[in-house]
């Protein structure tokens, strides 16, 4: 045990003399958890919307301006052919294009029956669909005023009406912030741990000294440890920073258990630290280390559902995400800050993170030799 | 005559000098082959995994339904929703306190609850009502479920009408421009092809530089006869020939394997991708020489770099959704400028009439940093 405590007293010195690192440690995932969150948001507002009106009446007139104070569409452009309009959405200026024909209020008159074309910028697919359903939304309604303004209300045949009431349970508000700010303060402490554990041993064997704790009669499982647990103290660290940071600047306050957070995130934490240990045994530089550890991280990051649902991915990739640490993570502070899901609820995901542990760890204690 | 052969060294050596460095850095490259197959893999990887797994497209939601009508209108609506793409029933409740337990579990995103008497309120009073719940804790999710879901119910109350033509209507034709088919990869493989290139660039050129500083060996350079400037760019060299391998991997995999099709000039694409392959060595020379160890370097290229370049280059989030002091911030982020060339000359199919401004920024944003390194840039060891 004192060999232990003495090893713990070297990696701590060592991290604590390195001012740069601790800076970055700490000042920069804080920064990102400031200032991020406030990028996050797919809400679509503020189309912009270029009109090509070949009618000139009144009706056409009129269509505009409901569109106009529906408040979704921001009027762009009013250009007079379609060939230009094209150009605005060519040059990203405009997002949709609603181009009236001629004929239209006359059409609708005498052929009850007119139409018009919306086109839209369909790269993003989701924008598109969501900006075209709600043009056409408006101009239903639009549809519907003349309809009502213009036939004797005894003729108009009621329809049948179902009334779609919509709640957000957990998030009434639809804050995105709620929502982003626990999975950033995820990725910072994954990146804190696991990154920096798997640089550790690396750097001992690249300029020299592992040879030393080699010849050294500390058994390898002491060693490791104490390479461990200062990450592990690290990272519980900043995610408490992390929390308070949540609290203070977007007035996040946990529904559920922080304890049961905090048991998860101790396991986890475990797992991560286990991986970079285990990069770090594989490497022989510290530069493969980081190419490695740079690779896997942002894999997880990226399919860990923290900016895209893991739904929505194919098959084999949801498959891919069940071997994700983070993602599990991403699940359960999700869960225990917005949801207040309790220890029951997460412990499908707390039992497969302790399983990472447990094998990271083994696999690394093993594959590592007192010998370079 | 005989020239003076000092003078003659002074002559002819400097190219020779730099390209013998050339040759040791592409050697320093080749004998590590571990590092080598991560360079060149790992965009490889990425581009297929990303491409094809990044998507906010929402299909296949799993749903829940607390029928408490239970007749064949309520069956036809939820049979509706389960034909369409987005849902898919997978509970079915019997109490309101049940939503929120699945909820909690996380099984779920959306509930529909149906009103007793659904299909004898429609019948009688020609009016009903359903409710939707969604899990809002991801609001982006909840928002897009819950359009989708209304849309799916407007539907069906259209086709209990029996399809009579109401007077005066007004038709719209939609039309999908440059994405008929609403593929996810058109708008996330640019994106993504920004973000590899921009990561992978700039890490390297710090790392390598960095990892001379830290072993001594910079030392032993920077002594020699070249000039530090050539000395540094003869380190860049063989990291831009391995990035533009990169860059030629991950078009052949967007057009061949992700099928997104190059619409614009192949050539223009290309320059393109140079300029900004450059611009990110640049800033990765310019972390490289404002850091002393390894780590740090990484760390700045990983921690400072990856989650900015995600979520500011406006392939994940609208820029124009962004608070203005982020938006402003967003224009520092090399990256969006390469996206948006990347998106307009691939996809758009447009040339450099309409990308001129993008690739200006990017050519200033190149000069300014190198500019910055020459300044930091210390022959002398701190």
């Amino acid at each position: 045990m004192r060999t232990l405590q003495f090893l713990l007293q070297k990696e701590f010195r060592q991290i604590f003399r390195n001012p740069a690192i601790l800076r970055i440690i700490f000042i920069m995932p804080l920064i990102q958890l400031l200032v991020l969150p406030w990028a996050a948001d797919y809400e679509i507002k503020n189309i912009r919307l270029a009109v090509v009106d070949h009618d000139h009446s009144s009706s056409s007139q009129k269509l505009i301006s409901t569109i106009n104070s529906s408040g979704y569409f921001q009027l762009y452009a009013y250009t007079p052919s379609y060939a230009q309009a094209v150009a605005n959405l060519d040059r990203d200026q405009a997002d949709l294009i609603l181009e009236i024909p001629t004929g239209f209020e006359k059409n609708m008159i005498k052929e009850n029956e007119t139409s018009a074309l919306i086109a839209v910028n369909a790269i993003n697919g989701v924008k598109a669909g969501l900006g075209s359903a709600y043009l056409q939304s408006v101009i239903r309604e639009y549809n519907n005023q003349i309809r009502t303004a213009w036939i004797q209300p005894t003729r108009f045949s009621p329809q049948p009406v179902i009334e779609v009431t919509a709640s957000n349970w957990f998030n009434p508000l639809l804050q995105y912030k709620d929502f982003m700010v626990p999975g950033i303060l995820v990725v910072l402490v994954t990146m804190v741990g696991s990154f920096l554990a798997s640089l550790n041993i690396v750097k001992e064997k690249e300029i020299g000294t592992i040879e030393q704790m080699n010849v050294t009669p500390v058994k390898k499982h002491y060693f490791i440890l104490a390479k461990l647990l200062p990450f592990w103290v690290l990272g519980l660290f900043v995610l408490s920073l992390g929390l308070l940071l949540a609290w203070a600047f977007y007035g996040i306050v946990p529904v559920g258990n922080l304890f049961v957070l905090y048991v998860y995130a101790a396991v986890y934490l475990l797992a991560v630290l286990g991986l970079g240990l285990l990069l770090s045994t594989y490497s022989e530089n510290q530069q493969q280390a980081m190419l490695l550890s740079f690779f896997l991280i942002m894999v997880f990051i990226l399919m860990s559902g923290l900016y895209t649902p893991i739904e929505s991915m194919p098959t084999w990739a949801q498959y891919l995400t069940k071997l994700n640490p983070v993602s599990y993570f991403i699940q359960v502070i999700r869960m225990v800050l917005l949801k207040g899901s309790n220890l029951a609820d997460i412990s499908q995901q707390l039992f497969i993170t302790t399983g990472f542990a447990i094998v990271l760890n083994t696999w690394a204690v093993v594959n590592y030799k007192k010998r370079t | 005559m005989k020239t003076h052969p000092h003078i003659s060294q002074r002559k002819v050596k400097p190219n020779r000098q730099f390209f013998s460095l050339a040759k040791k850095e592409f050697f320093h490259i080749f004998r590590d082959r571990r590092t080598l197959i991560i360079l060149l893999g790992m965009p490889i990887v990425q581009i297929i995994i990303f491409g094809f797994a990044l998507t906010n497209e929402v299909k296949n939601s799993r749903i829940g339904v607390f029928n408490q009508a239970q007749d064949a209108h309520a069956q036809a609506l939820i049979n509706e929703l389960e034909a369409s793409r987005y849902f898919e029933v997978t509970r079915i409740f019997t109490s309101y306190s049940a939503i929120e337990e699945e909820f909690k579990k996380g099984t779920i995103k959306l509930a529909l609850v149906l009103p007793p008497h659904f299909a004898a309120d429609l019948k009688h009073f020609n009016k009903t009502q359903v409710q939707l719940i969604a899990d809002a804790s991801d609001p982006n999710v909840a928002n897009t479920l819950i359009n989708y879901a209304t849309a799916v119910i407007l539907d069906f109350q259209d086709r209990l009408t029996n399809n009579n033509t109401l007077p005066y209507t007004i038709r719209t034709e939609t039309r999908m421009l440059y994405n008929p088919q609403l593929q996810g990869a058109y708008s996330f493989v640019p994106g993504v092809m920004a973000m590899v290139l921009m990561l992978v660039c700039t890490m390297m050129t710090a790392i390598t530089i960095v990892r001379e500083k830290e072993l001594g060996t910079m030392e032993i350079l920077l002594v020699s006869p070249v000039q530090p400037l050539k000395v540094i760019i003869a380190k860049a060299i063989p990291y831009l020939l391995l990035s533009m391998l990169n860059i030629t991997s991950i078009l052949l995999l967007s057009v061949f394997v992700l099928q997104v099709p190059i619409n614009g000039s192949l050539l223009l694409l290309l320059a393109a991708s140079t300029l900004f392959i450059i611009t990110s060595l640049s800033l990765g020379l310019l972390i490289s020489t404002i850091t002393a160890s390894q780590q740090t370097a990484m760390f700045i290229s990983l921690t400072g770099l990856f989650l900015p370049t995600v979520m500011l280059s406006g392939f994940m989030f609208p820029i124009e959704n962004m608070p203005l002091p982020l938006q402003v911030v967003s224009n520092l982020v090399p990256a969006k400028w390469f996206y948006i060339i990347v998106r307009t000359v691939m996809i758009k199919g447009a040339g450099l009439a309409v990308i001129w401004k993008e690739a200006l920024v990017l050519t200033s944003m190149t000069l300014l940093l190198l500019g910055l390194s020459m300044k930091n840039f210390k022959i002398r060891l701190a």
